[in-house]
């Protein structure tokens, strides 16, 4: 179809189809009821998830683009639809999540009045996406959208909205298709220059004590890349690290693998980066959870950065060769170099860096204490993860001390399988997540570990996990505390702990069962497995309630304001005080 | 670093909104304004050009300008000050109220800036003023003691010397 008369509405869903659009998540209301109308004229195969609250039709759009490649896509009228939206739009420009919303506004002659459930809906999501647009003309329309779903996909992926008045959804137009649609400027660069790439070939080549340093770019720039860089890597033999959102994209099984970095990342991983002599940055952003103490960043390395947002270049950390462009691009070129110029990485350097690596990993910093009579957090990870680990499993988070104990005791062998909230930190992510990830995986495991306290951010998507028969499961690690504000105020703030603690918590076996779910609960060690086989084998949402030692903390842990090689290993050493300067970032 | 004053020069497609897009990002990342001035600088393709000064050191406003480079609209940002050694222009409308001698010496001085007078009644002149801001801070300076009553400015244009285009 190159042009035709449709009305706002019809625009909309051949505007879906054209981009292959195949799953909605929204919620009705009166400044969207002609676009509903369509979905309800049977005339589209687009299928459309009914969440219980905008919030988590932006979550679960965010999941099931991040474990299925494409673009997710939500729907929401005007006012409080949109301005409950907010926080997941909000989520997914942080974490780089191609979004497209489409939010009802009220008719074009009533916009500034301050009709009912009238909002500035562009106003409002301005700073939290990568782009909007406010539809004052039905013409413009096809061409508003077909540009939407390009910014939302292309360079660094982000969410977009598209705000429609509701007399331009009934109104009939001249839809355009997308072929003879191009955006007027926007081109991001996807390729680097040969010379910049041998540049920073020449220091990977000399490099004695290198790490590779990855993150959610590489996932976002797609399979090829994965499977670029895991060649990359395995062909200079350097030890590699990631960041949270990059797990996956390399076998987290793998002996070249020293685990993630950063605030809570292994000893190995930190010190690594402390000492390296060359920083090879692939696809992450130098992120304040990443860095620790600035200034004292891996002071004595040579620094590479890949990134396809040029704008990350220099923001924190100075780079000696920065490559602006798509990491499967440049990983291509680089590796053809590679191979054409015939290099070889300093075996007999990286072998003793090795040895070096080898006797951090010693310390072993992620081992723990485990107990016979309550169950410890790490080791509710540690099962969960032996007992699905066969099954290709998806996993989303809540955020929390969970998310970071996932993180760590949870390995990711393959991309897109780890969906969490990491650059806005989303309570009341994971369960709308996990039902986004099960949409696109309908036969996959899909499990949220969560908090006790998140869980109960976005419950009522339960609700939705029923209605449309998605088996998500729910491991709860139940500490009764918020846990991370509990660590965090036991650090800071000499114990004092104002309102981390939750004095009501439900009964969640009965909160499952209220739902029509299954809920489990397990207290002692001994039933953990034979209750994570029952949550796995039903066929059906779970709530599996692990209760678990309220006392344990994260660790390691790089205090706020320190740096990579001043990491605490456990509370023994937590007495370390922390700066009035540390204290006072987050 | 030193922190200075730096023009920048930002070009945009002109659409709905992008005005607010480009100082929303300004202010939403700490920076601020010291003056802006934003029109349509080509009919056919609707192109505007925003200029603004603020203060801050190179390497600030370089990651000002690169935020700038990833909003949608915007095909060009670049720093006159530094990149350019731009030429930058302001006018300003001068109101200053008086009698007698005081009246008399503004006018004289007046002359030596060679500003224009657009209105007058018995003891009121509007100056029209062009020029650098650093000329139009110092006519004001010298109406002050002599009955400055109301200023309006611009705000800074600036252009790149030489033949090269923006």
């Amino acid at each position: 179809m190159v042009s035709a008369q449709l009305t706002g509405a019809e625009m909309v869903l051949q505007a879906f189809e054209d981009h292959k659009v195949d799953t909605l998540f929204g919620y009705p209301g009166g400044a969207i009821l002609p676009i509903y109308d369509e979905l309800a004229k049977g005339k589209t195969a687009i299928h459309h998830y009914l969440v219980r609250h905008e919030q988590g039709a932006a979550h679960a759009a965010e999941g099931y683009a991040r474990a299925s490649g494409k673009v997710g896509v939500l729907l929401v009228t005007s006012g409080p639809g949109v301005t409950n939206a907010v926080t997941g739009l909000a989520d997914a420009m942080m974490d780089s999540i191609p979004l497209v919303c489409i939010s009802g506004q009220v008719p074009s002659h009533l916009i500034g009045t301050d009709a009912f459930q009238e909002c500035d809906a562009v106003g409002i999501t301005r700073p939290c996406t990568k782009h909007n647009w406010l539809v004052k003309d039905i013409n413009d329309l096809s061409r508003i959208l077909h540009e939407a779903f390009y910014v939302a996909s292309s360079g660094r992926p982000g969410p977009v909205l598209v705000d429609i008045p509701k007399d331009i959804q009934f109104q009939t137009g001249t839809y355009i298709g997308p072929e003879t649609i191009k955006h007027k400027s926007y081109r991001p660069k996807l390729k680097a220059s040969i010379d910049k790439i041998d540049e920073a070939l020449k220091l990977i080549v000399k490099a004695q004590k290198p790490v590779f340093y990855t993150g959610g770019g590489v996932i976002n720039s797609g399979n090829a890349a994965v499977q670029l860089l895991r060649e990359f890597v395995r062909l200079t033999g350097f030890p590699i690290t990631s960041t949270l959102q990059g797990l996956g994209a390399y076998p987290g099984d793998d002996n070249q693998f020293l685990g993630m970095l950063g605030m809570h990342g292994t000893y190995e991983a930190n010190m690594a980066m402390h000492d390296c002599d060359l920083l090879i940055n692939i696809g992450a952003r130098f992120d304040d959870r990443i860095t620790g103490k600035v200034d004292e960043f891996s002071p004595n390395s040579k620094k590479i950065h890949i990134d396809i947002d040029p704008s990350s270049i220099n923001k924190t950390i100075e780079v000696d060769v920065p490559l602006v462009g798509d990491v499967a691009h440049i990983l291509e070129d680089a590796l053809k170099l590679w191979k054409s110029n015939v290099y070889k990485a300093d075996k007999t350097a990286v072998k003793s860096w090795w040895k070096t690596i080898d006797k951090w990993r010693e310390k072993d910093s992620l081992g723990f204490k485990n107990d016979t009579k309550t169950i410890k957090p790490q080791y509710a990870i540690q099962r969960l993860y032996e007992l699905t680990k066969d099954k290709d499993s998806y996993i989303t988070t809540e955020v929390g001390q969970h998310q970071m104990w996932a993180a760590q005791y949870y390995k990711f062998n393959k991309p897109n399988r780890w969906i969490t909230s990491g650059g806005l930190g989303t309570m009341g992510f994971g369960l709308p997540a996990a039902i986004g990830a099960q949409v696109a995986h309908p036969d996959k495991l899909v499990i949220d570990i969560a908090g006790e306290a998140s869980i109960l951010m976005c419950i009522q998507e339960m609700s939705t996990a029923i209605q449309h028969q998605l088996p998500v499961k729910i491991f709860i690690i139940n500490n009764q505390y918020m846990g991370m504000v509990r660590q965090w105020q036991e650090l800071l703030h000499d114990k004092r702990y104002s309102h981390s603690y939750t004095d009501a918590l439900p009964d969640f076996v009965k909160l499952a069962e209220a739902y029509g779910a299954k809920g489990i609960r397990v207290e002692s060690p001994a039933e953990l497995d034979k209750g994570i086989q029952e949550m796995i084998d039903y066929n059906g949402p779970v709530i599996f309630d692990c209760v678990v030692d309220q006392n344990e903390n994260v660790y390691p842990m790089i205090p706020s304001g320190k740096a990579h090689n001043q990491m605490l290993l456990g509370k023994e050493n937590e007495d370390s005080k922390i700066s009035d300067e540390g204290k006072v970032l987050v | 670093m030193i922190e200075s004053k730096h023009t920048v020069s930002v070009l945009v497609d002109n659409e709905p909104g992008v005005l607010a897009r480009v100082i929303g990002l300004i202010s939403g990342r700490g920076y601020n304004i010291d003056s802006l001035s934003v029109a349509e600088v080509d009919t056919e393709t609707h192109v505007s050009r925003i200029t603004f000064v603020t203060l801050g050191n190179e390497i600030t406003i370089n990651k000002m300008i690169a935020q700038l480079q990833k909003l949608i609209p915007v095909k060009k940002a670049i720093n006159i000050t530094l990149d350019k050694q731009g030429i930058e222009r302001e006018m300003a409308l001068v109101k200053v109220v008086g009698t007698g001698e005081k009246r008399v010496e503004s006018l004289r001085l007046s002359d030596a800036f060679r500003a224009k007078v657009i209105d007058t009644t018995h003891d009121s002149f509007v100056f029209e003023l062009n020029g650098s801001p650093v000329k139009i801070d110092a006519f004001i300076d010298l109406m002050t003691p002599l009955g400055l009553s109301e200023v309006s400015r611009t705000g800074v244009v600036a252009i790149a010397r030489g033949s090269e285009k923006l």
